[in-house]
């Protein structure tokens, strides 16, 4: 097995026929359980490589690995959205008529996780979350941070190797986009899910493991 | 939770949007409930006159109406002299209103016809039919809606005639019909020596071919049809039968719509919801399969809920004063099926184009744009 988790050779990104490069030349290596930042302001292009790392998106050219599958590759990239990667997106993203418990299964139903192991790993997760007590609530019962929270139970239920995050604080106050964050954190330490955050706010990047500086399309590490 | 209840999730918190495509098929289905059988019940009815205690039918041939037969008296004299033939009964038809009731059929028919021997006799006795001149004999729902009794004068038609009896024979077009004695309805409808049909029992029923020839070769504007060719062959039938799965089918093509433009907007307004269930691993196929499934059960709830209204509002037409009883539904276990297989059909073909939008969305693009 690779050393590394996620591979990102050579990619370019670009959008509307090419009028509007996003990712240029861009390597990114990320190793197993670590926590990395991909650190840089609005536009800059995190959520474009976070999309193609979990298959999302296709590049225009260039490789990617992720986990030993090719995220370019229709073949590959069912399975790395129901097994690899767990998503966490700014917005949520979750279904608003759905209940907490819904929208945390719905990876499980997409893979086919038979209802006792589903609902064991239901319980699982909504304890890790501390959301056990929320369980039958609809979104609109919920503050910004059990949102989150609720988005970030559906991204592991799964069991995950990789959870990439797009600005998950960015729609949180401080208070409660520190606690998300320490929570993420948290993940890569105890149950050994690579991390990789996309965000905007430096100290949210200086408490990975490591950064790398997304700038006008090119990516780089960032030395500390 | 499992695929199936994501399905009914969706349609329990989307109650208004799955109302309207249910309401849309259960409108196809009840009216094609209600027309079919409406119009079977009455093709029934009007066969069961016909079959009643006979096997062959003869009447003038290329007639596109029974009404308008005419088989003169000599024929039929000469056809129940024929050797192969047990009885020969004519009947004449004829069509005419009373006061406040536009339909009123008239069966012109000898003392000895079997269809007044066997009805039951509420008033009046059998013995007695054609015995005064100016009587009629009434079927049990035209005395009730005619408010007319024995021995009463009753307006028929441009006639009057007084009441001989009442009799009822379990078919609507006959107990909401009135018996003449064939001479009194001959000169009533100005047929004189005419039946509309003859009704004919054969000895030896095996000779339905030769007597078929015999009657043809003798009289070629005749026609005899055994009673299953005639169920089969008649256009009138045949016009009602179509005309009845057009109106249904028509009905369908409503219901189906309604269905597609439910299911279209449902994954229009859903883009977004759509693309989430794809990043969370749901294939192309498990976006069409969940769309297609809303669209199975909205056809099974309407199918349901079409059948139930179906099956009320015949009650309700069957008992209407107003329809005088001609009403017998006639409901068969195909047409049920037919009536389901159309259903479905309708409905899964108004939510193919929405379940294939659906599993081309994009899921990177789609939460890009929304």
């Amino acid at each position: 097995m690779s050393e590394y988790s996620i591979t990102v050779q050579d990619v370019s990104k670009s959008f509307d026929d090419g009028r509007i490069p996003v990712l240029r030349n861009v390597d990114v290596k990320i190793r197993h359980g670590e926590r990395v930042a991909l650190w840089g302001a609005s536009g800059s292009g995190k959520t474009t490589l976070l999309n193609l790392m979990g298959g999302l998106d296709l590049p225009d050219s260039g490789h990617l690995d992720t986990y030993g599958l090719d995220p370019s590759l229709d073949a590959h990239r069912l399975q790395l959205r129901r097994e690899v990667v767990g998503f966490v997106f700014q917005l949520h993203n979750l279904i608003p008529y759905l209940t907490v418990k819904e929208n945390i299964l719905i990876p499980a139903i997409a893979l086919g996780v038979p209802h006792a192991e589903a609902e064991s790993r239901l319980k699982e997760t909504l304890e890790i979350l501390k959301m056990s007590h929320r369980i039958d609530h609809r979104m609109q019962d919920l503050s910004g941070g059990e949102r989150q929270r609720t988005a970030i139970g559906r991204a592991l239920i799964n069991r995950p190797k990789v959870l990439l995050a797009d600005e998950p604080t960015g729609a949180l106050d401080e208070a409660t986009g520190d606690v998300v964050f320490e929570l993420l954190r948290g993940l890569a330490e105890n149950i050994g899910v690579t991390v990789v955050i996309a965000t905007h706010e430096r100290r949210f990047a200086e408490a990975c493991d490591r950064i790398f500086r997304v700038h006008s399309g090119h990516v780089e590490e960032v030395v500390r | 939770m499992s695929f199936l209840r994501l399905i009914l999730t969706n349609l329990r918190r989307h109650r208004v949007r799955a109302f309207f495509g249910v309401a849309g098929i259960a409108f196809g289905v009840a009216a094609m409930l209600t027309v079919l059988a409406v119009v079977l019940g009455a093709i029934g009815m009007f066969r069961n006159i016909l079959e009643t205690d006979s096997q062959y039918m003869v009447f003038e041939r290329n007639v596109s109406d029974l009404f308008f037969s005419s088989v003169p008296e000599s024929n039929w004299q000469a056809v129940a002299q024929m050797p192969e033939v047990a009885s020969a009964q004519p009947v004449l038809f004829g069509i005419v209103n009373a006061p406040g009731h536009p339909v009123i059929t008239c069966f012109g028919v000898e003392a000895d016809n079997a269809r007044i021997g066997a009805a039951t006799w509420i008033v009046g006795e059998r013995a007695d039919f054609g015995r005064e001149a100016d009587m009629v004999y009434l079927g049990v729902r035209a005395a009730e809606f005619m408010e007319v009794a024995m021995g009463d004068r009753v307006e028929i038609g441009k006639g009057m005639f007084r009441v001989g009896g009442i009799l009822q024979t379990q078919n609507g077009f006959e107990d909401g019909g009135v018996f003449f004695p064939l001479g009194l309805a001959q000169q009533y409808f100005h047929r004189e020596g005419l039946a509309s049909i003859i009704s004919v029992n054969l000895k030896d029923v095996s000779e339905g071919d030769a007597f078929r020839v015999r009657v043809e070769e003798a009289f070629p504007d005749l026609v005899v049809l055994a009673n299953e060719e005639f169920a089969s062959n008649y256009s009138q039938f045949k016009i009602l039968t179509a005309t009845a799965w057009a109106v249904g089918l028509c009905a369908f093509l409503l219901g189906g719509m309604s269905v597609a433009n439910t299911m279209t907007m449902s994954v229009f307004t859903r883009i977004r919801e759509i693309a989430i269930l794809r990043v969370c691993g749901f294939s192309r196929q498990q976006a069409a399969t969940l769309i297609l499934g809303e669209g199975f059960i909205i056809a099974v709830l309407g199918v349901c809920l079409g059948l139930l209204s179906g099956f009320g509002l015949l009650l309700v037409l069957q008992h209407l004063p107003q329809l005088q009883g001609y009403i017998q539904a006639s409901v068969s276990p195909y047409m049920i099926v037919g009536i389901f297989a159309t259903a479905l059909f309708t409905s899964l073909a108004g939510s193919i184009y929405p379940a294939w939008f659906a599993s081309r969305i994009q899921p990177a693009e789609a939460l890009r744009y929304e």
